[in-house]
């Protein structure tokens, strides 16, 4: 793990397949947080997905073969990779070089990736962004592989609480799973939720308006538990409150 | 119908009041774990110490288990090696035979459960009673233990007290220390009057050939040595090499499994009867089980031999906490057996328990040989996808695969998604889908795709 303190100037972006399709707010917001920084960030175009849906699932050589494309457009590619997912940063530090053993650049990228919060506050240092946005009461559910694969350990926290106009509520068991588990979501439905139940009461006993994560796909099966039981509570990836956009 | 897979089974219990009363105790058990491991300041580096120690004895099973059976049959013990269930239960009938026993008591095991050895035992005439507190109600109630150290997790106070009341005629109470003291009762006429104990084995040692046991009621101990025969039933995979080993193991075990520092009876068996002890079995047998564990030894699945049963990952798991033990169909719940069961049975009927795992991680940050589960999970679904019943995940991740390995297919695809989102949502959300996507939609909404991805976004306004 390198200073990028003074070094920096250009990041690359890997967005994730859901981001890309499904939340392209979240990967605005990660821009607009990056150059507030000072980073230039630069989006390599022919990314895609880093393959964890296929690998999670049992399918190795469909994750070998998206693993080998994501590795081979990042690693043309220099400086910082930000991932604004713990999920797809441990799938590209972690198990992407396992699935390509043989492909050296596989290390090399994994060892470039970075997820956004770790970026911002170990590599840049940041602790108080002077966020301008709306006053926002929130709480944070920490997800898994970011938590117990990356080792992440508050700065998604650190970062709310400098910014300014965030409450942050205390989530109780915020480092429970919260029942998505990928493609286990439709595997087992009934027991993702069963799992999910758990994780709203207590997001609803906390007292926030919001729950903020570091995963939108942890946060589309919360957000989407809220909205079918009528609950006002948004589910917001962190990079967009952070950017003063919730 | 009898549900054949894990998600039947589970949909079964989730809800259930059995559910509801496994959750509030496994929880309790995590809680206690953590305390324990809070105040043992070398905590974390036992359990690096303890996992050594595990994972160097598999790597010289052979070598252990000789030194083992050598050292027991020194002492005077027999020693028998069990390729498989039915040669297990057979010798232990034989003995059974051989020493004119008619009844026999049992304390805790749970790799007497997984040979069924009651059931042979019964079949030959022998009557078989069950000692552990939480066994001899499972037994009782004609159930099946839902946890590896607490067989009746799923059961309350109140359920306990109504079964004792219907099938031991005593009066209703809920009352944890009348409910042990009715138990205790029932069983000390047996304990006295049985001719063979049947005990398990936490940890075989293999300098000494000590068997050690460990219980919270004393039940292992009087098993053990108030009959004049005593059966130790184990896997083959429960060594350590000497006593210091032990120590480590004992100081992690109830830790994780209980919040104790140490288990109530930590009983460690050297032998049958000496000439001039007062007390304990005259014979001795030690039945030593493979019934698949050699299968494990060589797969990849090898390290969750490793395990030594305290339980602590099925307590912090969420799939657990919600579905409760009998879910997994087999003897081990739990992550554990959600490893442990396929890789020693097949995937025969066993494929879709790897996928009982939302992959959190959270049972090897707990297991105190820091156990790979999920890394075994994951490969074990690569083995025995095909079997899993979730073969229709193929075409959609093999299509998948394509469009995601080619950047030119990838923007049609999104493109193609943004239509559809702006077509398909109400508000933003789509509330059903078809096919497959529908155990998404049918229990919780899902985001539409974006009218705009964020590619194509940046292509308009970023790009240079």
């Amino acid at each position: 793990m390198g200073d990028y303190r003074r070094i920096v100037s250009r990041v690359q972006l890997f967005v994730t397949c859901l981001v890309d399709g499904f939340f392209p707010d979240v990967g605005r917001a990660t821009v607009r947080l990056l150059e507030a920084q000072g980073c230039e960030v630069e989006f390599p175009v022919d990314q895609t997905c880093c393959g964890q849906p296929a690998f999670n699932a049992g399918y190795r050589d469909q994750a070998r073969s998206i693993a080998a494309h994501t590795v081979a457009v990042l690693d043309e590619t220099e400086g910082p990779i930000v991932v604004p997912s713990g999920s797809c940063a441990d799938m590209l530090v972690h198990h992407v070089p396992d699935l390509l053993p043989d492909d050296p650049a596989a290390r090399r990228v994994a060892d470039r990736v970075r997820e956004l919060t770790a970026f911002l506050v170990d590599d840049l240092g940041v602790e108080s962004l002077g966020r301008s946005g709306p006053d926002v009461c929130v709480t944070y559910h920490r997800s898994c592989h970011g938590l117990r694969n990356l080792g992440l350990s508050g700065q998604a926290e650190t970062l709310l609480d400098g910014a300014g106009g965030v409450d942050r509520r205390e989530l109780q068991g915020t480092e429970e799973c919260c029942g998505f588990g990928g493609l286990f979501s439709i595997e087992m439905p009934e027991v993702s939720v069963a799992i999910l139940e758990q994780k709203i009461e207590n997001i609803e006993a906390s007292g926030a308006d919001v729950v903020v994560g570091g995963d939108v796909s942890c946060l589309m099966h919360i957000g989407g538990g809220l909205h079918r039981k009528g609950s006002p509570i948004a589910a917001r990836h962190v990079a967009e409150v952070l950017a003063g956009e919730s | 119908m009898t549900p054949v897979t894990f998600r039947e089974r589970a949909n079964l219990d989730i809800g259930t009041h059995k559910a509801a009363a496994n959750d509030v105790s496994a929880r309790r058990l995590h809680k206690k774990r953590a305390v324990a491991a809070a105040e043992f300041s070398a905590f974390e580096s036992t359990r690096d110490r303890a996992r050594e120690i595990r994972l160097h004895t598999l790597a010289h099973l052979d070598r252990y288990l000789g030194e083992f059976a050598d050292s027991v049959e020194r002492l005077g013990g027999n020693v028998f090696f069990a390729a498989d269930a039915a040669e297990a239960n057979e010798y232990v009938t034989r003995v059974a035979g051989e020493e004119g026993v008619s009844l026999a008591v049992k304390s805790k095991s749970m790799v007497t459960e997984e040979i069924e050895l009651n059931h042979a035992l019964e079949a030959a005439g022998v009557e078989v009673v069950e000692s552990d507190l939480g066994e001899f109600i499972v037994q009782l109630a004609g159930d099946r233990p839902s946890h590896i150290i607490a067989p009746v997790l799923h059961k309350t106070r109140q359920d306990i007290g109504s079964l004792f009341r219907d099938e031991l005629g005593v009066d209703y109470t809920d009352e944890a220390s009348e409910l042990n003291a009715i138990a205790r009762r029932h069983l000390r006429p047996i304990f006295l009057s049985a001719d063979m104990g049947i005990s398990g084995v936490n940890f075989g040692v293999a300098s000494t050939g000590s068997i050690a046991t460990v219980t919270n009621e004393g039940n292992g101990r009087l098993t053990t040595t108030a009959p004049r025969v005593h059966v130790a039933v184990m896997g083959m995979e429960r060594l350590v090499p000497n006593p210091a080993d032990l120590m480590v193991m004992f100081d992690v075990l109830a830790r994780s499994a209980t919040g104790q520092r140490l288990s109530v009876y930590t009983n460690i068996v050297t032998g049958p009867r000496r000439p001039g002890d007062p007390d304990g079995p005259e014979r001795l047998d030690v039945v030593i089980i493979d019934n698949g564990r050699s299968r494990v030894l060589s797969s990849s699945a090898s390290e969750i031999l490793a395990c030594i049963r305290c339980g602590a990952c099925l307590n912090v798991c969420p799939v657990y906490r919600v579905v409760g033990g009998h879910a997994y169909g087999g003897v081990y719940p739990g992550p554990v057996g959600s490893v442990l069961t396929p890789a020693m049975a097949g995937a025969e009927g066993w494929a879709d328990l790897p996928y009982a795992s939302t992959l959190c991680g959270a049972c090897q940050e707990v297991c105190p040989i820091r156990i790979e589960i999920p890394r075994m999970l994951a490969e074990l679904r690569a083995e025995m996808g095909k079997e899993s019943g979730f073969g229709w995940l193929r075409t959609g991740l093999a299509a998948y695969s394509r469009v995601a390995s080619h950047p030119v297919l990838w923007r049609a695809f999104l493109s193609a998604g943004a239509v559809f989102g702006k077509a398909a949502g109400r508000d933003g959300w789509i509330e059903r889908l078809p096919f497959h996507a529908g155990n998404w939609t049918d229990y919780r909404d899902l985001p539409a795709p974006a009218s705009e991805s964020f590619r194509s976004w940046w292509r308009k306004n970023r790009a240079t």
